[in-house]
């Protein structure tokens, strides 16, 4: 038996701010965000790397928090779903999600938001096949998924017209 | 009173707290000293409890233990027939049956502890099929293991049989189905002896929970509240479900004198929570040579597990679905719902009606196969017409052309073109063939029969001090669209912006109760009233002098808070009343079944691959006349969601059964569909109004559940020549029926009706 | 999640010395934890028995891919996004490639990596089949020292192998060939699972077949999910080579086949569906091999 008070220290960036915190050595991350740094936007919908609600975004990867240790961030930076939009400044994708249907229950949401966000930073101009593969790891059970490829279709046109027009403007 | 809201895609309500992870759902929620609770299950499929042991190398003292002793009221989960028990007490029923609810601060702890709790349990013989349950291999439920059973009789089903050209028989089975919502039940429940029990929880229908609080702690209902948080996902799997999570966690936060917040993790909310009833269905149909169907006996019966819960409920659905669109004049159903020792199957999105339309429209291309006639052109022969009767004598009165419907999407799925393709293709030498299917179907909107008359729903409308207009109702939003598709309702019928409009918080003790969110019911029945409710408030503004039309939305909202400062409040409220045509006789299942029905065309086309025996649907159509669209993104939404669900029963989603109990209650080993596993799905819509929806809607939210399973199934038939007569088509169930080269007799038995 | 989380513990030396010291010092006592794809699943649904971890992850030592003349060899630590991202293996070693593409989502792909894949020794994992029709080595490390086997001799029964409890899977090497003969080289892996992502698989199966001219004269193919271990049905590729496409007996060599196979029944498919999907996938090779030798149809 370990002794449960011996936990450990930790350090990593959240959203772009240092954070510490002692976790218990096999915490996950997932309820070091949720339930230490109340960072619940994070969902559990599986807790085996399923269902992708947990997703979050660890050095520019999209992972699953549930799976990972929190000792195994130590140093990282992580992106969660309330580090997507600059205050109340959506990103594109979360824009894009309101307005053509991505968000049913929301439950999915998040980390179907992150999903989408890091196939973008790797690829701008996907396909909808690119689109269905990088979102495979996230169900959702409500929306088919239809309005979501529509969503992050939506969310790259927005961002290329908005690339050309300040093409144009230089 | 002008469109401008309804007929348009507005943001959904609550997009942005969703799309930012603002929004809060249960488990995101904690209260000051809040502790966690879990249940311990009885694991044996049926059995006597003969004791309960804490076992040893737990700290036990420091937890809060709660048994069926401490049950205050009457140990029941109130619904029906109030035969299913809070806590089991002497008699175990299934292998999920909660006996012994523990709570402790520590949920890691309280996971242990779980584990340590021994039920000492006298094993009895079980019944873990429909059709043992029939045949009483051991009586587990009443006299006969049967809940209940109904009949539908329209004409001389004997006569017609008597003179059909011929007789054909099939045999089709469906399985059960987990709702899969991504968020899995939670609730938080507190007690204090003044307030009496607060629920706040994951859950569609707040005032079933209330209603089950009441019997179980000898409460009134002013202790007993029931709060709906944001919801991840119902289908029905949070509609009744929710009244045995919430008194499991009221007794447990009554004991420990602390709120008590219980979630389930994904194995126990797929093992202990509610499923799609299974099914099995024997139609008999008489035919005429030309394709006419002059006479239906079909057997149905459902498997309701081990308490009788919503079964009669769902068999009623499915048995009044079981017909379809079609005129058959004679027809005799005799359905049933039994008793099995596997937890209660319950609510899920369709509610019985899949499941019958499922064996129908399956056999009606086993028909035609045998005839020669092709799927379109059978259906055509048969389909009902305005004025015609359904199989409870409803005379239909929607305004609707099946063979237009089918038209436009047998063009749209592009049917004829790829009939003959597939034909050449198919006949080459790779191993992937291709078909494609159809199914025709209607689905009944709102409550069977009188439900919607004895449920007297209600619905309120109050200006806010800064005057904007709240509706009140019961409803919830569980990711349909409930919050906008009430602020485009009211917002039209007060004439203002969408952004006047605000949706309260579903909370017993400030909004009426508008019934369940259920049956499709939301939009067409409580839209209604939401409807009617502003223009009522509406009515008494104007009235008030503080506004006149023409007014802008600016002007309303002060004439509103104007009033509000003036008169301390305003407020509408709506009650249902029946549209004066609807009769129905709950005995004799004749009449007015709903008062709308939704009808549909749905292709699919499917891929077979003969190396895997995997069936993959490469497009799907699906085409639905609903009365009026009031958001097309929304109503758009609900239908591809629904036929991926549809998808996922007819091919992926199999429920693995061991002695009662799910198997393979985890996400990696029940499969639904994955972004990369469904087709293009598309939904399309025809309107056609009926009068007593808002703006003419009719449901939409069960319907796309009935399509999928036939279509899919029936498009294989037509890719291999295989008639498939179970869902889910596995690749081990579609391989097995491969091997055998199960054809149409196999399936499905015909009978040449000799003539004197 | 079930598991009794201050029951369990993880530390992390910061080298490959440091953990290889701790292995060999208290053996069994603690087990490498890697990307977690595996563990953590085990350990959430509390059935994680072990509870004592070293972390891997962080070890530079096990990382990167290096390419030679000879051979391409991946770090254990190489993820199946990093396999993908690697043009060499996804010129001659397509079936590398195909395999991680397939190995859950993006989320696991990022994680999940070739040494957990191979020590976990799960009979349904997707990788190794391809590993072994690939020939590939694995290279275990311990204080005593390093050694290479071959991958084909490194699963001994269910969920064994000859690594031991003090050893690392550090490397593995897959051989390649020179250019001019890839054009002789037939690949085919198909993954068949549930679904097409997010999937375990039910039967697997990768083959790597030389041909020169018409005649066969190398064959490796290996099944997942069709027996305790990840499988090569020797005796199929045994006759196979030296058989010349044209007129291959494919009844006969699948009937070997079918007997080399054991599968079973389990909540996710059936032994007679492993069979005869085996059995199904075998005849498609053939038809590969003919279509390659310019006989017969391509499959669609
Ligand atoms: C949702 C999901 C989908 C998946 N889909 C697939 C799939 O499609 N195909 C497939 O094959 N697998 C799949 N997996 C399983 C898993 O992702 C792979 O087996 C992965 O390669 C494991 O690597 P890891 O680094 O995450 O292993 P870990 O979980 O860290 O470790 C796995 C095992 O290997 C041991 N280990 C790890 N590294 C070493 C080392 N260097 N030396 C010695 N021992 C070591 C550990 O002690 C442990 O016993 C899936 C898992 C999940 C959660
Ligand atoms: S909760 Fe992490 S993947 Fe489902
Ligand atoms: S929106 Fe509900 S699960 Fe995706």
């Amino acid at each position: 038996m370990v002794d449960a008070s011996l936990k450990r220290p930790l350090s990593f960036d959240v959203n772009g701010k240092t954070v510490n915190v002692d976790v218990a050595p096999m915490a996950r991350l997932l309820d070091v965000l949720r339930e230490d740094l109340h960072l619940t936007g994070a969902k559990e919908g599986c807790g085996e790397g399923e269902c992708g609600a947990c997703a979050v975004i660890v050095d520019d990867k999209l992972v699953n928090s549930c799976l990972i240790p929190a000792l195994q961030a130590r140093g990282a930076s992580v992106r969660t779903i309330e580090g997507v939009a600059k205050g109340d400044v959506l990103h594109d994708v979360q824009k894009a999600f309101l307005t053509w249907g991505g968000a049913q229950c929301g439950i999915c949401t998040p980390g179907m938001v992150l999903a989408a966000v890091s196939l973008l930073e790797k690829n701008p101009k996907p396909t909808e096949q690119d689109v269905r593969v990088a979102l495979a790891g996230n169900l959702c059970r409500c929306t088919g998924y239809m309005k979501i490829f529509e969503s992050v279709l939506k969310a790259c046109e927005t961002a290329m017209a908005r690339e050309s027009a300040s093409e144009a403007a230089r | 009173m002008k469109n401008r809201l309804i007929g348009t895609s507005v943001p959904r309500k609550e997009a942005f707290d969703k799309v930012t992870g603002r929004a809060r759902y249960v488990d995101d929620v904690s209260f000051p000293g809040m502790i966690y609770g879990t249940t311990v299950r009885s694991k044996v499929a049926r059995g006597r409890l003969r004791g309960i042991a804490l076992g040893p190398g737990i700290p036990w003292d420091e937890f809060v233990v709660v048994t069926a002793k401490d049950i205050p009221g009457i140990n029941a989960i109130h619904l029906i027939n109030d035969d299913q028990p809070c806590l089991a007490d002497g008699v175990i029923n299934h292998p999920e049956e909660p006996v012994v609810l523990l709570a402790h601060p520590d949920k890691h702890l309280l996971e242990k502890a779980r584990q340590a709790v021994v039920l000492d349990i006298d094993e009895l013989p079980a019944v873990h099929s429909i059709e043992d349950a029939l045949a009483k291999t051991a009586v587990v439920w009443g006299e006969d293991n049967i809940f209940k059973r109904y009949t539908i009789e329209k004409g001389d089903i004997a006569e017609a049989f008597a003179n059909a050209d011929v007789i054909l028989e099939g045999h089709y089975e469906t399985g059960a189905q987990e709702q899969l919502y991504i968020e899995n039940n939670g609730v938080i429940a507190s007690y204090s002896e003044e307030a009496g029990v607060t629920i706040w929880g994951s859950l569609q229908c707040p005032y079933y929970i209330q209603k089950a609080l009441i019997p179980l702690f000898g409460v009134g209902p002013e202790r007993a509240r029931v709060i709906q948080l944001e919801t991840g996902g119902g289908f029905g799997g949070k509609e009744e479900y929710p009244s045995m999570i919430a008194s499991h966690a009221a007794l447990l936060a009554k004991k420990a004198g602390v709120p008590v917040k219980i979630i389930y993790d994904r194995a126990e909310d797929m093992a202990a929570t509610t499923k799609r009833h299974p099914s099995r269905t024997v139609v008999r149909a008489a035919v005429m040579r030309d394709g006419t169907v002059v006479g239906l006996d079909i057997d149905f019966a459902i498997d309701g597990g081990a308490y009788s819960t919503l079964s009669q409920v769902v068999l009623s659905r499915g048995l009044i679905h079981a017909a379809g669109p079609y005129s058959c004049p004679n027809v005799h159903i005799l359905g049933r719902a039994v008793a099995t020792n596997s937890p209660p199957h319950g609510a899920f999105r369709g509610f019985g009606a899949p499941q019958s339309i499922f064996a129908l429209e399956r056999h009606l291309d086993e028909i035609g196969k045998y005839l020669g006639i092709a799927p379109d052109e059978i259906r055509r022969r048969n389909f009902v017409k305005p004025g015609q009767t359904l199989a409870t004598g409803q005379v239909v009165r929607d305004d609707v052309d099946m063979n237009v419907l089918l038209d436009r999407a047998l063009e749209a799925a592009g049917w004829g073109d790829k009939k003959a393709r597939f034909a050449v293709e198919n006949r080459e030498e790779g191993s992937v063939k291709r078909g494609i299917g159809l199914a025709t179907f209607l689905h009944g909107t709102g409550f069977t029969g009188s439900g919607e008359k004895f449920l007297a729903s209600i619905v309120g409308v109050e200006a806010t001090a800064d005057g904007h207009v709240r509706v009140l109702a019961a409803s919830t939003e569980i990711g349909q669209g409930t919050n906008t598709i009430f602020a485009q309702i009211a917002g039209d019928a007060l004439g203002v912006d969408y952004d006047v409009i605000q949706v309260g918080q579903p909370d017993t003790a400030f909004v009426p109760n508008s019934g369940p969110t259920v049956a499709s019911r939301t939009c067409t029945i409580v839209g209604k009233l939401v409807e009617t409710a502003a223009l009522g408030l509406r009515q008494t503004l104007l009235g008030s002098g503080l506004l006149e039309e023409p007014y802008s939305s600016e002007q309303f909202v002060k004439a509103c808070s104007a009033y509000v400062a003036r008169s301390g409040e305003l407020r509408a409220y709506a009650e249902y009343k029946q549209p004066p045509y609807i009769k129905w006789d709950e005995d004799t299942f004749k009449g007015d079944a709903y008062g709308a029905y939704s009808w549909a065309v749905y292709v699919a086309s499917v891929k077979v691959d003969t190396l895997t025996y995997e069936a993959t649907v490469e497009d799907f159509v699906a085409l639905q006349e609903v009365g009026k669209v009031i958001h097309p993104t929304l109503a758009a939404g609900q239908i591809e969601g629904g036929v991926a669900q549809g998808i996922g029963w007819a091919l992926y989603e199999n429920v693995v059964w061991k002695n009662g109990r799910m198997a393979n209650d985890r996400m990696t080993d029940y499969i639904m569909p994955t972004s990369v596993d469904l087709p293009p799905i598309r939904a399309l819509f025809a309107e056609s109004p009926y009068s007593y929806g808002p703006s003419g809607a009719k449901g939409i939210g069960e319907l796309p559940m009935d399509g999928p399973g036939p279509a899919i199934v029936n498009a294989i038939l037509d890719a291999v020549g295989i008639g498939i007569p179970r869902i889910p088509a596995t690749p081990e169930v579609v391989m097995e029926a491969y091997l055998a080269n199960t054809s149409v007799t196999r399936v499905c038995r015909a009978t040449e009706v000799a003539r004197g | 999640m079930r598991a009794h989380v201050a029951s369990y513990d993880l530390v992390q030396p910061g080298s490959l010395r440091e953990v290889l010291t701790l292995l060999a010092r208290e053996p069994g006592v603690y087990r490498p934890l890697a990307g977690g794809t595996d563990v953590m699943v085990v350990y959430a649904g509390g059935k994680l028995a072990h509870t004592k971890f070293v972390d891997v992850h962080g070890l530079r030592e096990l990382r990167g891919i290096v390419v030679t003349d000879d051979a391409v060899t991946l770090g254990a630590l190489t993820t199946y996004t990093d396999v993908q991202a690697e043009p060499t293996l996804g010129r001659e070693f397509p079936m590398m490639g195909q395999a991680a593409s397939e190995t859950g989502g993006w989320a696991i792909q990022n994680r999940g990596t070739l040494g957990g894949n191979i020590a976990n020794a799960s009979p349904a994992a997707d990788s190794p089949p391809a590993l072994l029709a690939y020939d590939a080595s694995v290279e275990l490390t311990s204080t005593r020292g390093a050694r290479w086997v071959s991958y084909a001799t490194y699963h001994t029964g269910y969920k064994t192998t000859v690594r031991a409890e003090d050893e690392l899977v550090t490397r593995v090497r897959i051989p390649r060939i020179a250019p001019g003969a890839q054009g002789s080289r037939v690949h085919m892996f198909r993954k068949v699972g549930p679904r097409k992502a997010q999937a375990i698989s039910k039967v697997s199966f990768a083959a790597c077949v030389d041909v020169d001219g018409t005649r066969i004269t190398s064959a490796r193919v290996a099944l997942g999910g069709v027996a305790p271990v990840v499988l090569r049905v020797v005796a199929t590729e045994g006759a196979l080579v030296g058989a010349d496409v044209t007129t291959l007996d494919v009844a006969a060599i699948g009937a070997t086949l079918s007997r080399e196979v054991t599968p079973i029944d389990d909540i996710r498919s059936t032994a007679r569906y492993r069979r005869r999907v085996a059995e199904n996938l075998f005849v498609e090779l053939t038809r590969k091999l003919k279509a390659h030798v310019g006989l017969g149809s391509q499959a669609r």
